[in-house]
């Protein structure tokens, strides 16, 4: 019998899984981010010996934040025998009895504590790749290799940058006493964002690179499940779920065997992961009924017309260049309306289009997305020599290989044509 | 005698899978549900999206949907099987077989059937696409 066994992947899993309500929990206990984190590696690397042995936990959680506390006032109470006594605040709880912490993992303590360990890893003052970089590495455990590579840096270049950022999490001061209502609110949406920023990661990553980076993508999809277990009735975190699911489902089919991009009309949509998108269009369902659309929704609500059509021909364009509508009011942005200008191409033409993204000019002149719909606009109204500046300022601009190469297919067209015509 | 058999493991574990585990899994699952199709013992079998997926209806006086699973467990039902078993020793040897195709942590719980409706529906689960949603308006 197999079953008494528990394997190596397993326990990797369930040390994963359990990570952030872990490392959140220690993290309220000792209210030091590296002595929480030093807690929770060493009890891992506790359970690593004793789970084989023993067999699992009943509730793997529970115990890595209890032997994770233990090993870590241990370890003060050595250093306390040559320096003076820390003060009392820095260690809560000290006889609490395992029952009662059980008690209060399913309570709202523990959803406040993983937020809040999100939430820290927002800091203003930092850059949104470094937030992105600390939560990564905080909540989700990666290594700093894996961030590395996923950023496409040097190990030790993201070390440094992940040491200083922890520094000034560090010096920032998060309260620790229970948020209200507008708080926990507050800090609910600084921590999508950056769990959409996460996935954003992931999803511009192309060709060669979406093999590490890519990654990035499932774990947005796990840290944004995991916001929605903490909220189970908040209709944006279900909204963001979903836009990730929505978007995440095309992956298989957004990049061509040589790592070019394949536009969304021409992605093969049987590639598109079915299950992910009933899970999102689900998430959809619920979210609807509580009648507060906000911006992930919306979002969420427009990959879905694209991942409900069967053929690209039956895309609702209209139904998409409403809810854009909607969108630019919940969240006015330019790139929202140069993404409805999309919309407005197909159901009132390119000229119309055209005529919406031209205002935009002066806020998007360094935005990569914005002359290549130009440029595509004017080649459709046959004004060919404008469109292919417009094309060359895109690959300029061009955030990927698989971008500019994209965009380099446009201009070999014209070319091609050019002559011919 | 029809026995259910629910399927109970970690959601963060299974979700874990790679599609690569993910699919011999259901292989090797495959497999056994096969050999009780072949002997006609094999009822409906179901898996079930995440468990955040879900809503509940709460009964009382008033009845209330509220968003997420009933209970809030370690160990969440991501799916079930309906078999035909001559005994519960039977049945248990389902489960078992199961639990050697699929030898992770969680647990098979083993019920009998009280009335049993096989339904009218076939195959998979009606295709998404050409499904409308309505999130347009839904503010006003």
């Amino acid at each position: 019998m197999t079953i008494a066994n528990i394997d190596a992947a397993w326990i990797d899993a369930a040390l994963t899984a359990a990570r952030p309500q872990a490392v959140a929990a220690l993290l309220r206990y000792f209210r030091d981010l590296d002595t929480a984190e030093e807690a929770f590696q060493d009890a891992c690397l506790r359970a690593l010996k004793a789970w084989p042995k023993n067999g699992p936990p009943r509730d793997p959680t529970a115990w890595l934040i209890l032997v994770g506390r233990n090993a870590a006032l241990d370890g003060v109470r050595k250093q306390s025998k040559s320096a003076p006594l820390p003060p009392e605040e820095l260690i809560s709880d000290l006889e609490d009895a395992e029952a009662s912490l059980v008690d209060r993992l399913d309570g709202e303590h523990y959803r406040d504590d993983v937020l809040r360990l999100l939430f820290i890893c927002c800091h203003p003052d930092l850059p949104a790749t470094q937030q992105v970089a600390v939560a990564l590495r905080i909540v989700s455990g990666l290594s700093v290799r894996q961030i590395a590579r996923a950023f496409l840096v040097g190990e030790s270049a993201m070390e440094q940058r992940i040491t200083r950022a922890k520094a000034r999490i560090g010096a920032a001061d998060v309260p620790f006493g229970a948020p209200d209502l507008e708080e926990r609110a507050q800090r609910l949406n600084t921590v999508a964002a950056m769990v959409y920023l996460v996935f954003n990661e992931g999803y511009s990553a192309g060709g060669q690179e979406l093999l590490t980076r890519g990654a990035l993508c499932d774990e947005a999809i796990r840290l944004a499940r995991l916001l929605l277990r903490l909220f189970p009735g908040e209709p944006e975190v279900m909204g963001l779920t979903a836009l990730l699911l929505l978007q995440h489902a095309r992956a298989p089919a957004r990049f061509d065997a040589d790592g070019a991009v394949v536009l969304l009309e021409d992605q093969d949509r049987g590639l598109w992961n079915g299950r992910m998108i009933a899970e999102g269009l689900a998430l959809i369902d619920k979210a609807v009924r509580h009648r507060r659309p906000g911006p992930y929704l919306v979002q969420a609500a427009i990959a879905a017309e694209h991942d409900r059509a069967e053929r690209p021909e039956d895309t609702n364009w209209a139904r998409i260049d409403l809810l854009y509508g909607d969108l630019e009011q919940l969240a006015p942005s330019p790139v929202v309306t140069l993404n409805r200008a999309v919309a407005v191409a197909k159901v009132a033409g390119p000229e119309a289009a055209l005529e919406m993204i031209e205002p935009l000019a002066p806020k998007l002149s360094g935005y990569f997305h914005f002359f290549g719909l130009r440029g595509g606009l004017l080649l459709q109204l046959g004004r060919r020599d404008e469109a292919r500046v417009a094309f060359d300022q895109a690959i300029a601009l061009a955030n990927t290989a698989a971008e500019a190469a994209h965009i380099r297919l446009h201009l070999d067209r014209l070319m091609k044509e050019g002559v011919g015509g | 005698m029809l026995y259910a058999i629910l399927c109970y493991n970690s959601e963060d574990v299974v979700g874990a899978w790679s599609p690569a585990e993910d699919a011999a899994v259901m292989a090797r699952l495959g497999a056994v549900e096969a050999g009780l199709a072949v002997a006609e013992r094999m009822g409906a079998a179901a898996r079930l999206l995440p468990t955040t997926a879900a809503v509940t209806l709460r009964k009382g006086r008033e009845l209330m949907v509220i968003d997420g699973p009933f209970a809030e467990t370690k160990e969440q039902l991501l799916g079930f099987y309906v078999v035909d078993c001559a005994d519960l020793e039977a049945a248990i040897a389902v489960a078992r077989d199961l639990a050697v195709a699929n030898p992770d942590r969680g647990a098979y719980e083993i019920r009998p059937l009280a009335v049993y409706r096989p339904g009218c529906l076939a195959g998979a689960p009606r295709q998404v696409r050409g499904r409308k949603a309505h999130v347009r308006g839904a503010g006003a």
